[in-house]
């Protein structure tokens, strides 16, 4: 079974406007390099020139942040979904 | 470009520079950075001078060429302008020279800093053509957007983290406003609303009209100088929860600075958290440009935000302003409130006593220097935070209604004092 991802609106140029997308990969970075084969493009919206997760973005597995888990060496299952969420103001 | 955008003259990315149409936006396309209103500087150069200003009503729409509606306001136009207070009893306490309480405790109508972005964020809104209005918040945004888009008749959505203050919770229910608790804490509230946000084609002040919202707060910094006589402040001590306040109070002071309002002069923003939920300060004071989120814990929920959308920018101002930042225990959070309230019969919310705590650390740390000048922005209204100090500032004594229980009451206390 697949595992789903959330795109979010400024995304979903780069992916036909397809609003969840399905992955095979194993952990979150696998994820990005995969969802990047099939719509270019789309890594450099994510991760900046080192490699790391944009300042400005924030990724979730399931309901947690990455960076409480394993960031990018984060494992996924069968059935998790991951979000990609842009961080937004106070309240 | 719109015909009619009042002195903005787009949206811009604070990370790339790319520019995009003054619409319900709030994130670069391309690399998710915060977009910020851009002015035209030098038309406003043209209206707006001190006696110009000075001639229009007290409230903060007297800076509104710096305000991004295109035409005039239509929520909230009584907003700001509240009392700068100075604190002479506060300063003793705390042992500096000059201090002054920017006292937001008391904004209309809803009590909080967060009624100056709201009436922003809403008269935008409206401007756009959005009939429905919404927010994430920790409380104080949820009350602000509930009461003035009841007087606006503008349908509301406030989402919450379940486990509130009751008085924000009725504060937001009694106008009618949509309340939807969340079972979870302020960042999975705003996760979901970003979602929501991308879902549904309402006008969230804090998502996707947050461009428009986050300038309402330099009318905070405008009254100051205002207030101050034209000039700014050595030191301005803000509470931190997303970092937005404290970015737009330096912006505030350069935009003053640039129009000729108030002359060149060097000047520190310092930042307050509270210890459970301290992502910026913790940051700020191990000299990283950068923060680790946290799970909040404190009893200063209106800044329990672990992943502050603002934070990076909030470290860039401190350090380019020689700021300090600090955070303190939820016990010296109430000895906050007790201070303020005892020393300047101000009761604030749970916000205030970290400003006013954090205050006093940087005081007697030398941070901020005994004889220098000091503004304390306090944003919220204790009534709002009672559960916080109930049963921890006194308590009543009760008599039957006999003048001989009464005096025996006071001969106790003469024996007690003595």
């Amino acid at each position: 079974m697949p595992k789903k991802v959330r795109i979010p609106t400024p995304l979903r140029k780069l992916t036909n406007n397809e609003e969840l997308v399905e992955v095979n990969a194993a952990t979150i970075g696998e994820a990005i390099a995969e969802l990047q084969r099939r719509f270019p493009g789309i890594q450099e919206r994510l991760l900046d020139d080192t490699g790391a997760v944009r300042r400005f973005v924030n990724v979730y597995l399931n309901e947690e942040d990455i960076r409480f888990l394993q960031n990018q060496q984060t494992p996924v299952k069968d059935g998790d979904e991951i979000s990609i969420i842009p961080a937004i103001a106070g309240g | 470009m719109e015909k009619n955008a009042g002195f903005m003259k787009a949206l811009k990315c604070r990370e790339c520079g790319r520019e995009y149409p003054l619409t319900a936006t709030h994130v670069c396309e391309f690399d998710f950075g915060p977009l910020e209103v851009v002015y035209d500087y030098n038309r406003i150069k043209q209206s707006l001078i001190r006696s110009v200003i000075q001639s229009r009503p007290q409230t903060m729409w007297r800076y509104r060429e710096l305000l991004p509606v295109a035409g005039e306001p239509t929520v909230g136009f009584q907003v700001g302008f509240t009392p700068l207070i100075r604190a002479d009893r506060l300063a003793r306490r705390l042992g500096v020279r000059e201090l002054w309480v920017k006292n937001d405790t008391v904004n209309y109508p809803s009590l909080s800093f967060k009624d100056r972005v709201v009436s922003v964020a809403l008269s935008r809104a409206r401007e756009l053509g959005f009939t429905t209005v919404a927010c994430a918040s920790t409380g104080n945004l949820a009350n602000s957007v509930a009461a003035n888009a009841a007087a606006a008749g503008l349908k509301a959505y406030v989402f919450i983290p379940a486990d509130l203050e009751q008085g924000k919770v009725v504060n937001s229910l009694v106008y009618g406003a949509e309340v939807i608790g969340i079972k979870g804490h302020y960042d999975e509230v705003n996760r979901l609303c970003a979602e929501i946000a991308g879902k549904y084609g309402w006008a969230f002040v804090n998502v996707n009209m947050r461009p428009y919202y986050a300038e309402g707060s330099k009318s905070m910094g405008f009254e100051i100088i205002e207030q101050l006589g034209w000039r700014v402040p050595q030191h301005t001590v803000v509470p931190m929860a997303s970092g937005s306040l404290l970015t737009k109070v330096q912006k505030s002071y350069q935009e003053f600075t640039k129009l000729g309002l108030a002359p060149e002069t060097t000047y520190h923003v310092h930042g307050a958290q509270a210890t459970g939920c301290a992502p910026i300060s913790t940051a700020q004071k191990a000299g990283l440009d950068f923060f680790k989120p946290v799970k909040p814990n404190t009893i200063a929920k209106s800044l329990a935000i672990g992943t502050p959308a603002d934070g990076f920018y909030a470290l860039k101002v401190m350090k380019e302003t020689g700021g300090a930042a600090d955070d303190v225990t939820d016990d010296e959070v109430r000895e906050g409130i007790r201070l303020l309230a005892e020393c300047e019969g101000i009761f604030a919310e749970t916000a205030g006593g970290v400003t006013v705590g954090v205050a006093k650390k940087l005081i007697v740390s030398g941070r901020i220097p005994a004889n220098d000048s000091v503004v304390l922005c306090v944003t919220g209204n204790g009534l709002k935070t009672l559960d916080a100090v109930v049963g921890q500032v006194g308590r009543t004594r009760e008599i039957k209604p006999s003048l001989r229980e009464f005096e025996a009451l006071l001969a106790h206390e003469d024996r007690v004092t003595a």
